[in-house]
């Protein structure tokens, strides 16, 4: 469903079939639709055999990194002795991405389901849902569906009858981005400020309080239930490309696009159809100039990279990018490349957790030379400062923040610098005065 | 500017910030009686550490009081066993918890690029105008308002996403701005 736009005939809903059915949001309204089915399959099977599902089915994080999600959940050791954990990232910040609020908003018992399952395969009696603080409403309909599930037995010390404790709680965030990050994420729950951890040790081995813990993305998790009722071969079998990127994706398109929203459609969907005819392309009068393709963290591409593109983990690779949060952030000839990137900088050096000198220092200097460059006072030299900060930025930190903030700059220079170069010629932006003319 | 001149301008928006009077030096009334005390030993029993109640006990402190002071966050670190010094480490790591009071409807309006791409800054003007606070993060006279900007609210594809204390408005344009105030006490 592209919501907030009727279902496009070209889209493949699974995780949002429902979305906008707000009769879907309750216990009842679940189960019609056929809810916690899975659920009860899954806790009928061995917690191996569901981690061999998982595997075979392809199904690759949702969060950003595409890491193999059934791979991930067999680094759970059985039987260690230690009690485990699962963190649910609905932190959802990541500039350009807003699928998880949706899936939230609309299906919670779809992630409650997949959270439990998750649990019950990974060998965790506690699961926590970390929701960025600003997620009021999904909040409050997360929180409510949680209580209808732990009234009807669903969840519990005795889940379902079946005598295995699954707990599910929902932990608030309070403001910062980089909580998103998966150690920052377990020290944010762990009552501390939320600065990544060096890794190793990796959580599955020392995560949260210490403990071997699994973190997964609101998405991926709420692909769970689907896969197991369905099977790996029915994921496996919707990919139109690569063996290696499989099942539906969410993108999250916003910006300057005619019909912004959430749209579903198999992997391997070619991006240049998926831009035109499902999101309706350009505004009236209007033509499309970039996208940023995987949330704000990922390199910006041409429309003539945009347009080559199989949207998959391998295909924005492949065209100079990467799929990231599926997160599509489009730019029209109405505005100015080089503060569109000043405003991103400006994100990260706010977001920066600063532990990291090149990511605090890093993120500050970039920012003040772009937005210098935008009011006009910037110099040639200037650009390659830029590149020559951002190479620094690169590789070097406990976290990929600092990369983050490079990937944009370094490809906006690249792909853009006619309009850095106006902005340093012409000693004003370009587009301001045409606006002020 | 003098220095002097620079002084009276800090302290007018200091005042501005905490409205009448000095509320910093205000004595701490306890949070933790009663039905929050309550809520606090019910969330503590899902955590094997004491330590990690510490953001939900903040929230608490907030919602009973609007913003976290310096009292309270010595009675928070006295219930969960941390120090002070530990608790304002974390209260300022976080951006959602207020250090200072603020106006009784706090407007938050998302300018990050997706949303400065679709007219974003010119709602942040009109609700600078419209609830007379002018002046990014300071309270406007009679209390009621303070308006900031803020990083990517998570509803880019709805631009412009506007909270209003709790609640989330969606594509807010500028002429939808007094409609939005004009509902509020
Ligand atoms: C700075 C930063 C922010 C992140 N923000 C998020 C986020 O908001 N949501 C999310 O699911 N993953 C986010 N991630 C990725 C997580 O660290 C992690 O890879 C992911 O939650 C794992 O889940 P998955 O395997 O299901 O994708 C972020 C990573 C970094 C470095
Ligand atoms: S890269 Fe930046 S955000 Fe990440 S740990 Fe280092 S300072 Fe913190
Ligand atoms: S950029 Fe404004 S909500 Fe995401």
């Amino acid at each position: 469903m592209g919501f907030p736009h009727k279902t496009h005939p070209r889209e493949t809903p699974v995780l949002s079939t429902h979305f906008g059915d707000s009769e879907a949001r309750s216990l009842s309204g679940w189960r019609a639709r056929g809810g916690y089915r899975a659920l009860e399959q899954a806790l009928g099977m061995a917690p191996a055999d569901i981690v061999n599902v998982v595997k075979d089915s392809g199904l690759r994080g949702r969060g950003g990194a595409g890491f193999p999600t059934g791979l991930k959940w067999s680094f759970m050791k059985p039987g260690d002795g230690k009690p485990h954990y699962l963190c649910c990232n609905a932190d959802e910040s990541e500039p350009g991405t807003f699928k998880d609020r949706e899936i939230m908003r609309w299906t919670p018992h779809s992630l409650i389901e997949g959270c439990a399952i998750a649990s019950y395969a990974i060998g965790a009696e506690i699961c926590y849902i970390y929701i960025r603080g600003e997620f009021t409403e999904p909040l409050q309909i997360v929180g409510a569906a949680l209580d209808e599930a732990y009234r009807d037995g669903i969840l519990g010390k005795n889940a379902m009858g079946t005598g295995k404790r699954v707990d599910v709680y929902i932990h608030k965030g309070a403001g910062a981005y980089i909580c998103g990050e998966e150690t920052a994420l377990m020290n944010s729950i762990e009552g501390r400020r939320g600065n990544p951890r060096i890794k190793p040790p990796f959580p599955a081995v020392a995560g949260l309080f210490g403990q071997p813990t699994t973190i997964n993305n609101v998405e991926t998790l709420a692909a769970v239930p689907p896969i197991l009722t369905n099977g790996a071969e029915w994921y496996k079998g919707m990919s139109l490309s690569s063996p290696k990127s499989t099942g539906t994706k969410l993108f999250s398109v916003c910006g300057n696009i005619a019909r912004p929203g959430n749209y579903e459609v198999t992997m391997g969907f070619p991006f240049r159809e998926f831009l035109h005819d499902i999101c309706g392309g350009a505004r009236p009068g209007h033509t499309l100039k970039a996208v940023i393709p995987g949330g704000s963290s990922v390199p910006i591409q041409t429309m003539q990279e945009a347009d080559a593109t199989l949207m998959d983990y391998e295909g924005f690779v492949a065209t100079g990018s990467m799929l990231g949060s599926g997160g599509v952030i489009v730019f029209d000839d109405s505005v100015c490349m080089v503060r569109m990137i000043a405003r991103l900088a400006r994100f990260y050096a706010h977001e920066s957790c600063a532990q990291c000198t090149q990511c605090r220092e890093g993120t500050a200097w970039v920012t003040k030379i772009l937005e210098r460059i935008e009011h006009g006072s910037g110099t040639t030299a200037d650009l390659d400062t830029l590149l020559e900060l951002s190479e620094n930025m690169t590789g070097k930190t406990i976290c990929v923040l600092s990369d983050s903030c490079a990937a944009p700059i370094v490809s906006g220079i690249q792909k853009f610098r006619h309009e850095f170069e106006a902005h340093i010629n012409g000693k004003r932006c370009p587009m301001r005065s045409a606006a002020a003319a | 500017m003098t220095p002097a001149e620079m002084g009276a301008v800090h302290a007018e928006s200091h005042a501005a910030h905490g409205g009448a009077g000095h509320p910093h030096a205000e004595e701490h009334r306890p949070v933790f009686t009663g039905a929050p005390r309550a809520e606090l030993d019910a969330l503590l029993s899902r955590y094997p550490t004491r330590m990690a109640a510490l953001l939900p006990a903040l929230w608490i402190v907030q919602r009973e009081r609007g913003w976290v002071s310096e009292g309270a966050m010595a009675e928070v670190a006295q219930v969960l066993d941390l120090t002070p010094a530990y608790v304002k480490g974390v209260v300022t790591f976080y951006t959602m918890y207020h250090q200072h009071p603020v106006g009784r409807y706090f407007v938050q309006v998302c300018t990050t690029s997706p949303c400065g791409a679709c007219g974003a800054d010119d709602v942040v003007r009109a609700f600078l105008e419209h609830t007379g606070t002018r002046e990014l993060g300071v309270t406007s006279p009679d209390g009621k308002f303070t308006v900031i900007e803020v990083e990517c609210l998570g509803a880019c594809g709805f631009a412009t996403p506007v909270m209003v204390n709790d609640e989330f408005h969606e594509s807010v344009t500028p002429d939808r701005v007094p409609d939005i105030l004009s509902k509020l006490e």
